[in-house]
């Protein structure tokens, strides 16, 4: 749905210095399935995931959420299913699976050498921040952008009301968390929306044009991996 | 029970409310984070508060028994209750017993989880809330929203309006002392005429028999100390092992809840004393579905709550649903996990999937319960238990299961719905209406990943 997202994270990582692989065997980590009940078929692409990515020396993903999938809930799948062989790979495999700022903290990089002048609100997602807990990372790296303006964003911390096929399930209740994340962001007086999260953004992204407030939502690999003008 | 989405639809539509949940959640919500944040050993409580929680259910026979001779030794009377309904049955029988046609009560979750004051009604028995909050429910004939907070959905100009009707106080002001004066001056009464009183506890300690009551504001031990008869319902997951451990939680409890260092009052007692309050004292033991809880390996953790109700403060749902769509005198994120073990998925399969699974909740609970982790896992038994029907959403997960099983497959689905590009951004798609109410699609992208990465490569 998102490709300038994965695009950007390869640039990025290229730029850096970093032989970047793109297994094409590689499908989804199964949170959609697994959030929504369907076990079975996210220990299938739990498999799988663990399968194509068993050689890598590091895997990084532009997603929080994915990431916290694998480290938090592939263990899970894993003792459910009594699969012991599979526990041990996704042990051996999880510390190797970093989200993309996370990744870019551990290797020490704080300025990417990105040129991105607008104003930007930064919105923690919930999984980098309460599953990951990136932290201030993912606003240190914005900080050190040439250009870009950091605007504060009140109630940062409170969730966008996506949570996968909740955003669908109980669509009123998401709705009216959307809508308080917009005042914020309409308050903040920001140009563009960044997340580590595609799925938040989408949320975000679709109440900013459904309400026409003319903010643009990217995600923080985009910037980062931005030299000139956007 | 009405479904979540349902009941929350209703709910929201409800200015005033979510008004009212805004301002005294935030309030709660800062008090807390700044008493945590003064203990630099608040992390090492949790665990305590975990370690000890868990230990007493993976006992807990041995710990109720115990329980059981420690009361009888101090003069106590133990019943055991294995529903709601023998647990009715019992109190009812006591308070009859003891010809009291009025009887007062502390603010109790577990006597409203069983229905008590219906069924004391229905032996024409009269029950006085004398919490101040659960007074104020009960006046308006309305549930509990909050486990600490009973009547967070009414501000004060609301309670005055009630006050001034139900409690016949014509010129009665909104301020807040004169609106708890009102109450006292209407309970006082009560407290002296009844007989029996009738409490909860918030912990009950196996080593001693030793019953322990936090509140705030001294109506509990009104309730506890001055009938002659007093009869306390505990449900069995209250349990603690020694007298020790409510060191941990007697710390944990009120900075969490109320955002203070310590509550106002913490009544202990253990069984009776001749010539100091109670003659007989009445325990009774409730199950109603918490050994079920504690079958299931991951929901077990569920029954270390204490009630606290910091998720509900922090959870952006209940923040603007409000505590009646939970259809339970549990509501929150801790309620959308408890109510359907107790009752059953079929009854409550819809509040597993009340929440965004933002984690709000599992990093402010005092006793480390892991709600995201039970809130998933409950969602993987609401499923598994309705495999057999052909959901539409049953239909599109296993399309998208077998799309995510393999690349092929993926590339040809990607292809398909490239053609959709042509739209841009869509403001509806079929079976998507949900979304497409408050929240645009975004334009299909010109290209895939994987089509950029080939030709780049």
């Amino acid at each position: 749905m998102f490709p300038k997202t994965g695009v950007a994270a390869v640039q990025l990582l290229e730029r850096l210095g970093y032989r970047v692989d793109f297994p094409q065997a590689q499908t989804c980590c199964g949170q959609l399935h697994f959030n929504t009940g369907y076990q079975k078929e996210a220990l299938e692409l739990a498999r799988r995931f663990v399968r194509v990515f068993a050689n890598a020396e590091v895997v990084v993903a532009p997603s929080a959420s994915c990431v916290a999938m694998i480290r938090d809930f592939y263990p899970y799948l894993a003792e459910q299913d009594g699969d012991a062989a599979l526990a041990e790979d996704v042990a051996s495999l999880a510390q190797r699976v970093l989200e993309l700022t996370e990744f870019l903290v551990r290797v020490g990089v704080e300025d990417v050498g990105a040129t991105f002048p607008h104003r930007v609100a930064y919105h923690p997602t919930c999984h980098s921040l309460r599953a990951l807990h990136l932290g201030d990372a993912p606003r240190r790296l914005l900080r050190a952008v040439n250009g870009l303006e950091l605007v504060d964003l009140a109630r940062a911390d409170e969730c966008c009301g996506f949570g996968g096929t909740f955003a669908v399930k109980n669509a009123d209740t998401s709705s009216a968390m959307l809508a308080d994340k917009l005042d914020a962001i309409a308050e903040s007086g920001a140009e563009v929306v960044a997340a580590v999260d595609t799925s938040c953004l989408m949320q975000i992204g679709g109440g900013l044009s459904r309400r026409g407030l003319g903010v643009r939502t990217l995600h923080l690999a985009e910037i980062l991996a931005t030299r000139g003008s956007a | 029970m009405t479904s979540f989405p349902q009941a929350a639809r209703v709910a929201l539509r409800d200015g005033q409310l979510r008004d009212n949940l805004r301002v005294a959640t935030t309030t709660i919500r800062s008090k807390r984070a700044t008493v945590v944040g003064e203990r630099s050993d608040w992390q090492e409580l949790r665990d305590a508060g975990e370690a000890i929680k868990r230990r007493a259910l993976r006992q807990l026979e041995d710990y109720l028994v115990q329980f059981e001779s420690a009361v009888q030794n101090a003069g106590g009377v133990v019943h055991w209750a294995r529903h709601a309904e023998e647990a009715n049955r019992i109190i009812v029988g006591l308070v009859l017993a003891s010809s009291a046609s009025e009887i007062v009560k502390v603010k109790s979750l577990t006597t409203d989880e069983i229905g008590l004051n219906d069924a004391l009604a229905g032996a024409g028995i009269t029950a006085i809330e004398t919490d101040l909050a659960e007074l104020i429910c009960q006046l308006g004939g309305e549930r509990p929203s909050h486990i600490l907070v009973p009547a967070i959905h009414k501000n004060r100009f609301e309670i005055r309006d009630l006050f001034r009707e139900k409690l016949r106080i014509p010129y009665l002001s909104e301020e807040p002392v004169a609106l708890a004066s009102a109450a006292r001056a209407y309970l006082r009464e009560r407290f002296l005429e009844a007989s029996v009183g009738i409490s909860g506890a918030n912990f009950a300690v196996a080593e001693t028999g030793t019953v322990c009551v936090v509140e705030s504001e001294g109506n509990g031990r009104f309730c506890t100390t001055l009938p002659r008869t007093l009869v306390t319902v505990v449900g069995i997951e209250k349990l603690v092992p020694t007298l020790e451990d409510l060191e941990v939680f007697l710390q944990l409890l009120p900075r969490s809840s109320t955002g203070e260092r310590m509550n106002p009052y913490t009544s202990l007692w253990t069984g009776v004393t001749p010539g100091d309050g109670p003659r007989e004292f009445h325990v009774v033991l409730l199950d109603n579905g918490r050994t079920d809880v504690l079958a299931d390996e991951i929901g077990r953790q569920t029954l270390a709550c204490i009630r606290c109700s910091a998720c509900l403060n922090v959870c952006p749902v209940y923040s603007r649903t409000g505590g009646f769509a939970y259809g339970s005198v549990y509501p929150g994120p801790i309620g959308a996990i408890l109510t359907p073990q107790l009752r059953g998925l079929g009854e409550a399969g819809s509040l597993p999937f009340a929440s965004s699974l933002c984690g709000a909740c599992a990093e402010v609970c005092p006793v480390k319960i892991d709600i995201p982790k039970v809130l998933v896992h409950l969602r993987g038994r609401v499923v598994q238990e309705s495999r057999a029907k052909a959901a539409p959403e049953r239909l599109v997960m296993r399309a998208l299961g077998s799309v995510f099983g393999g690349p092929t497959r993926l590339r040809f689905a990607q292809a398909l719905r490239k053609t959709f590009a042509v739209f841009g951004r869509s403001r509806w798609l079929p079976g998507l209406g949900g979304w497409t109410r408050s929240r645009d699609l975004p334009p299909m992208p010109e290209y895939t990943f994987r089509e950029w990465w080939r030709s780049n490569r």
